[in-house]
């Protein structure tokens, strides 16, 4: 207790300075004590935010203040906000782990009007009976193609394979021949490369390290039978290590850029191929769209974007659907008065059950949201959400977002930067299945 | 007699304004990191005491905090060397009558002038062009790249820094020492090293000093050069502690306790710098 009351002091020392504050704000003291402050964790959304903010303030009176963190810096943002005087009142968690970390911030919200419209409750982050963090956007990533590419690729004379549509495509096999065949016609399709550059840069990694890892660990924990509520497993054993070297190595081998140089592509390099019409497809997420439609000289038609599952080459690859699930989850803090955390629920409950909440929502965020207060039609209508509506509707099994238990930011970079050195050629396969398996065990001690 | 007493009675209200920002701004902060180092704690008012924890942690945890200390010091040692050598010649150069003395003195130390992230990125687009035209490759591809390039960057970013510092020691040099052990028959290599580098010592203590400790902390070319790939190879003690802080998982207080160890070997290494240089210059 006297150490908490020393740093309570020093800091209350710093603040009284407005040291600390330089993260910007900070300088306006709460006129009303019910106003909203919500950190946003999307920058690219901060302007729409803001007119959310605006709107809802014209409506109902309550002071309503959005601040966004940068790209990636939305855990030091909220550890130097939160931390503060006037904190914010609502925040996200990123799933079990980001619960982990901030469940000493986070209020019950069993009883709010949010999670009881929630079409799946157990998606909600739950613990000792109560309910800590709600999902607010349903998010679906797989293999995106461009079915103009793929038409041209089966118009071929010469194909090798049987099938006629991307769409027949419904395993690993058939990918691999399709994908192989289209490498050895590169130039009647005019394309650099079947797939996209595997963005390998550190902090670029993220659609290998954490997405595509998805798959094998999610055959791995319904194997063991793991409860994932539980929070992260403490070892893995990576059992589905060679299905996920099955794609990857499709990816390298398949690729517009030579494996040497991938320690430099981007994300944004990679959806710039894509766009362009240098590659047919890209692994990537309903979020891509905006990537794809605002490069200059896009030449893919919003028709031709689909969205192919990441088979693998497990025993029942037809059945795989799509990675659906989400990494967004809003909390509210229960350090704040309880007047401010029930205006941030009814601020969070007007933006997704009023029409003009809804509106944003829809238009303008693009969001496909877990709640029931959006009727079957009312979705967002770029052609990728779309796809990812399609195929939830679809007859296949949906992989969820395991990643979400991944035990650190730490075990995903080392992850990727195995995975760029064995892209390289300097390490072997094996090596990658072990470092996985070790930093997997040390993180999670590490966390503990 | 009455100056002493007129400092006495004045010294506290022309002290007290650094005084006070001096405690604020360092003493108060420098407290509360050494405390947090003893605790585990998300955000700095809600910290439970673990003691000495941390800094065992640091060490056995993984083998990140030794392999960024050894590259660390490896950086260090090799960018004393060659910014120092170069920055001093290029002095010596250009404190010649050279036609443009000036023009050239504003190129060579604009660099320093552009923030680190922005020359980290300009340098990692140069060095993957240059990689990847020659070998297909990028800098990630080996620790060795990326260990060179920021050698390059740091010196392409200081030199100029310590080429005035050295200019304005040469030119402090009294003509007539020159001279004289010119006329006594000393050649260009006896003069430069028997009158103008034993003059120059306080420089040299000055620009040794700025070239280690700003080594020892380089941060954010480190972090957009190469942010320590490949594999944490080229992770400085900066990033390293960064990336404890905020990538893994409740560890914000072993990245805490590595902050603390830096700083301590920071103060010893320059502490122990400075004493050894200062031992070199004439005049005391």
């Amino acid at each position: 207790m006297r150490m908490r009351t020393l740093a309570t002091a020093l800091a209350a020392a710093l603040a009284v300075t407005g040291l600390a504050a330089c993260g910007g704000g900070g300088g306006e003291s709460g006129s009303s004590d019910n106003s909203v402050y919500f950190l946003n964790f999307k920058p690219e959304v901060a302007t729409v935010y803001a007119e959310i903010a605006e709107a809802y303030t014209a409506e109902t009176g309550v002071k309503v203040r959005v601040e966004s963190a940068a790209s990636g810096t939305y855990e030091q943002q909220l550890r130097s906000e939160i931390a503060k005087a006037d904190a914010p009142t609502i925040f996200q968690v990123n799933g079990p782990v980001g619960y982990a970390t901030w469940k000493d911030y986070t209020a019950d919200v069993k009883d709010s009007q949010l999670y009881q419209h929630m079409v799946d409750q157990s998606m909600a982050i739950a613990a000792d009976g109560g309910v800590y963090a709600i999902p607010y956007v349903v998010e679906g990533y797989g293999i995106i193609y461009n079915d103009a590419i793929m038409t041209k690729y089966f118009a071929l004379p010469d194909k090798k394979v049987s099938i006629k549509s991307a769409a027949e495509i419904t395993s690993f096999d058939l990918l691999k021949a399709v994908v192989e065949d289209m490498t050895a016609h590169k130039d009647d399709l005019g394309i650099q490369g079947a797939f996209s550059a595997t963005s390998l840069k550190p902090g670029e990694d993220w659609r290998w390290q954490t997405h595509l890892a998805d798959v094998p660990f999610y055959y791995e924990f319904t194997d063991d039978e793991i409860d994932l509520s539980q929070g992260t497993p403490a070892e893995v054993s990576f059992s589905y290590n060679k299905n996920y070297r099955n794609l990857f190595d499709l990816y390298l081998d398949n690729s517009t850029t030579e494996k040497g140089q991938l320690g430099a592509k981007t994300v944004d390099d990679a959806m710039a191929e894509f766009a362009l019409g240098q590659s047919a497809m890209v692994q990537n997420g309903n979020w891509g769209w905006g990537q794809i439609s605002d490069v200059a000289g896009n030449t893919v038609k919003a028709e031709d974007v689909h969205f192919l599952p990441l088979y693998t080459g497990v025993s029942d690859d037809k059945s795989q659907g799509l990675c659906i699930g989400t990494e967004n989850y809003f909390a509210v803090n229960s350090k704040v008065s309880p007047e401010k955390q029930q205006a941030s629920l009814d601020f969070l409950y007007w933006l997704f059950s009023s029409d003009t909440g809804k509106k944003y929502v829809t238009e303008d965020l693009g969001f496909i949201t877990p709640f029931d207060t959006f009727a079957a039609g009312e979705g967002p209508s770029d052609p990728l959400a779309v796809e990812v509506s399609n195929w939830m509707a679809k007859d296949v099994t949906t992989v969820p977002w395991v990643f979400t238990v991944f035990p650190s930011q730490q075990f995903k970079n080392d992850f990727g930067g195995m995975l760029l050195q064995y892209a390289q050629g300097k390490a072997e396969w094996q090596q990658v299945v072990d470092s996985v398996i070790e930093n997997w065990k040390a993180q999670v001690a590490a966390a503990g | 007699m009455r100056v002493s007493k007129y400092i006495k009675k004045w010294f506290p209200v022309f002290a007290l304004p650094t005084t006070l920002a001096f405690v604020l701004a360092f003493v108060v902060p420098f407290a509360l990191g050494l405390f947090l180092s003893f605790t585990k704690f998300h955000t700095v008012t809600d910290a439970s005491w673990v003691g000495f924890d941390n800094y065992v942690k640091a060490f056995t945890l993984n083998g990140n905090f030794l392999q960024a200390l050894w590259f660390t010091v490896r950086f260090t040692v090799v960018s004393i060397v060659t910014v120092n050598v170069l920055a001093f010649a290029l002095a010596m150069v250009l404190t010649k009558a050279v036609k443009g003395t000036n023009v050239f003195r504003a190129v060579f130390f604009l660099p320093n002038l552009i923030g680190g992230i922005v020359l980290g990125y300009v340098w990692q687009l140069l060095i993957n062009g240059v990689l990847g035209r020659l070998f297909q490759q990028d800098i990630t591809y080996d620790g060795a790249y990326g260990f060179w390039g920021l050698i390059i960057l740091y010196n392409w970013q200081m030199i100029g820094y310590m080429m005035i510092i050295y200019i304005a020691g040469i030119q402090n040099i009294p003509g007539d020492v020159v001279e004289a052990a010119a006329i006594d028959g000393a050649g260009f290599w006896a003069r430069l090293f028997k009158v103008t580098v034993p003059m120059l010592a306080p420089s040299i203590t000055i620009c040794a000093f700025l070239t280690m400790s700003n080594g020892f902390k380089m941060f954010d070319q480190n972090l957009a050069l190469t942010n320590g790939a490949p594999l944490n190879q080229t992770a400085g003690l900066a990033l390293d502690i960064y990336k404890t802080f905020y990538t893994q998982m409740n560890s914000e207080g072993v990245g805490q306790a590595k902050a603390v160890v830096f700083f301590v070997i920071v103060a010893v290494v320059a502490y122990l710098q400075l004493r050894f240089t200062r031992s070199k210059e004439v005049e005391g």
